[in-house]
């Protein structure tokens, strides 16, 4: 097995034994990185000089012996959208080509005090709307199983990455699913944490009151050591919550005997995906086998959630956007007087997506609608987040599939929006509840694409997840896995 | 609610959009559809449903009235399209 190849946990203890040194295993890893890229094409930018700068300190540190963490000296990718002090954030938009932040988001703060190394920033729908990176105005990344597919999206070069052995884990970001759904069709682990739970400090906002950072990895052992770095309050996002924090590691290995496990049955709609159905019931025996008690449940008002999800996204995101006027950052196009430069500037530097997204998002906050569309979807809302507080007070954790099929293909899904918004069908509800929802792998298609089995828990309640997530994976060998890096 | 391109025309001037006709177009079809998906929501009774802005039950954060270091002017302005005499600069307002 080469180095690139391993875990965090695995390369972790080679680092600190003196196996290998960071700056060598950087070295490998970007060669690595280098070499699959013009295949898979995860990263708007390479930060070869920062990774190399970074895993010299990592081996400052690892010598000393005080201060290592199990990311010390460990390559990772960071979505395009999370603020990196000095080197280009583009959010895959026209808009910031160029854009250098003057500040570090929190969490990159916190991998940089762990000592983690940043190979690169990885590519995404543009402002993070859409469900197959496509939108992306730098490139379309490829999925590593089969390279004529797509890798999901919005985080979709963080998925990409860690599946292709890029990196070895990643951070992305999830408003709907935009960790998760590229999870399940990369054939990695992705968690999208309670809202709250990590703080959104530096994060570019689409939709504040949804997004949520979170990690993604090879293995469910590899995201909780990411949690036990990102996860914990922050003075500098106001809605970042001050819940203690449990080492999830610890809390990860504990038996599962007597969890219990409800199964919505809005999440299996007739017509679904035969082999999705299938695998995802074959996951739930298996954790039956493990010791979980197993409740058929419902959620409702669940098959609201994604026209509700429309709305609350769309308004959050077109008051957000307003800021891209040309003034302080970013792209300007000249125009005779302040609006025509604001209305120019805009028109060039949104790509289709967003722009229809804005637009959508200021039809529902204008006068006349704002009742109908946007107070409604706020009260569909709350009829959500109560199927949950309900579900939860009967189990433990809910299981369903992360999404309705496997990877499709380029364009198939492009013309028609609403087709792309149904991929996130199973996950969207999650981010309007706020509650934490993580993905891991759970099987292949005939056609060798991964599919991917959600676990939702109660708010702040990760440690549960990691929980069943671990004991399942290590009873399988899924994630075990590796891509072809081939086109089918 | 059906959506005319005149709608189009002026949500996109509300979100200074500059728009051209093959985009009215478009958009007025794309949008109208994803509007009537949205619609759904009319099948449920919110009637007696407080509306939820948040997921957490949050309050105002306050910290203590203290100056702490933040970013200088030359970083804040790094990023500026067009900068001079330490401002941004823009086009005519009025």
């Amino acid at each position: 097995m080469e180095l690139y190849q391993k875990t965090i946990h695995e390369i972790a203890a080679d680092l600190k034994a003196k196996k290998v040194s960071s700056v060598e295993l950087t070295k490998a890893t970007m060669a690595h990185l280098k070499a699959v890229e013009p295949k898979v094409q995860s990263f708007i930018t390479v930060t070869e000089e920062v990774a190399l700068a970074q895993a010299a300190e990592a081996d400052k540190r690892l010598a000393s012996g005080s201060n290592i963490t199990p990311l010390t000296g460990v390559p990772l990718g960071i979505k395009d959208l999370l603020c990196t002090k000095g080197v280009q954030t583009t959010c895959a938009s026209k808009m910031l080509e160029g854009f250098k932040p003057p500040y570090n988001a929190t969490v990159v703060e916190r991998l940089n005090a762990a000592g983690a190394i940043m190979v690169g920033k990885t590519n995404m729908d543009e402002f993070a709307m859409g469900s197959s990176t496509e939108s992306s105005y730098y490139m379309k990344t490829k999925n590593p199983w089969n390279l004529s597919c797509v890798p999901g999206g919005s985080s979709g070069g963080s998925a990409s990455c860690v599946s292709a052995d890029q990196a070895f884990a990643s951070l992305g970001s999830d408003t709907g699913g935009s960790i998760r759904q590229p999870a399940a069709l990369c054939g990695i682990v992705g968690l999208k944490p309670t809202y709250g739970r990590v703080s959104r400090y530096g994060l570019i906002a689409f939709a504040s009151s949804l997004d949520q950072i979170g990690p993604m990895t090879k293995d469910v052992e590899d995201c909780a050591l990411m949690m036990n770095v990102i996860a914990g309050h922050d003075e500098k996002d106001s809605t970042s919550a001050n819940v203690a924090v449990p080492d999830y590691t610890t809390e990860m290995k504990k038996s599962i005997k007597g969890l219990k496990i409800g199964i919505p049955k809005e999440f299996f709609p007739e017509g679904m995906n035969p082999e999705v159905t299938e695998a995802t019931k074959k996951a739930i025996d298996q954790l039956k086998s493990l010791g979980a008690e197993v409740h058929e449940i419902s959620l409702p008002h669940s098959p609201y959630s994604l026209a509700a999800y429309y709305v609350l996204a769309p308004s959050e995101a077109s008051s957000n956007l307003a800021r891209y006027d040309g003034v302080r950052y970013g792209l300007r196009v000249p125009g005779e007087n302040i609006v025509e430069m604001y209305s120019k500037t805009r028109a060039a530097g949104f790509g289709p997506e967003v722009k229809r997204r804005i637009m959508l998002g200021t039809y529902a906050l204008s006068s006349g609608y704002y009742d109908a569309y946007y107070l409604k979807a706020l009260k569909v809302r709350r009829l959500i987040k109560q199927d949950y507080d309900k579900a939860f007070e009967k189990v433990d954790i809910i299981v369903t599939p992360t999404v309705p099929n496997p990877a499709f293909k380029f364009g198939e899904k492009t013309d028609n929006p609403l087709t792309m918004y149904l991929e996130d069908v199973f996950t969207i509800s999650i981010n309007i509840a706020g509650v934490p929802g993580l993905s891991l792998p759970c099987g292949l298609s005939k056609t060798g694409l991964p599919i991917g089995l959600q676990m939702i828990g109660k708010p702040f309640d990760e440690a549960t997840l990691l929980k069943a997530a671990y004991a399942y994976e290590q009873s399988t060998d899924w994630h075990k896995r590796k891509p072809s890096l081939k086109e089918n | 609610m059906a959506l005319s391109e005149k709608d189009v025309q002026y949500v996109a001037k509300l979100a200074r959009l500059e728009v051209t006709e093959q985009e009215v177009a478009k958009y007025t079809q794309q949008l109208g559809n994803i509007l009537g998906y949205i619609e759904e929501m009319g099948k449920l009774d919110t009637s007696n449903v407080e509306p939820l802005t948040h997921p957490l039950d949050m309050k105002n954060v306050f910290r203590e009235d203290v100056v702490v270091p933040s970013l200088t002017q030359t970083e804040v302005l790094s990023n500026g399209p067009e900068v001079q005499s330490g401002h941004f600069k823009v086009p005519k307002i009025m």
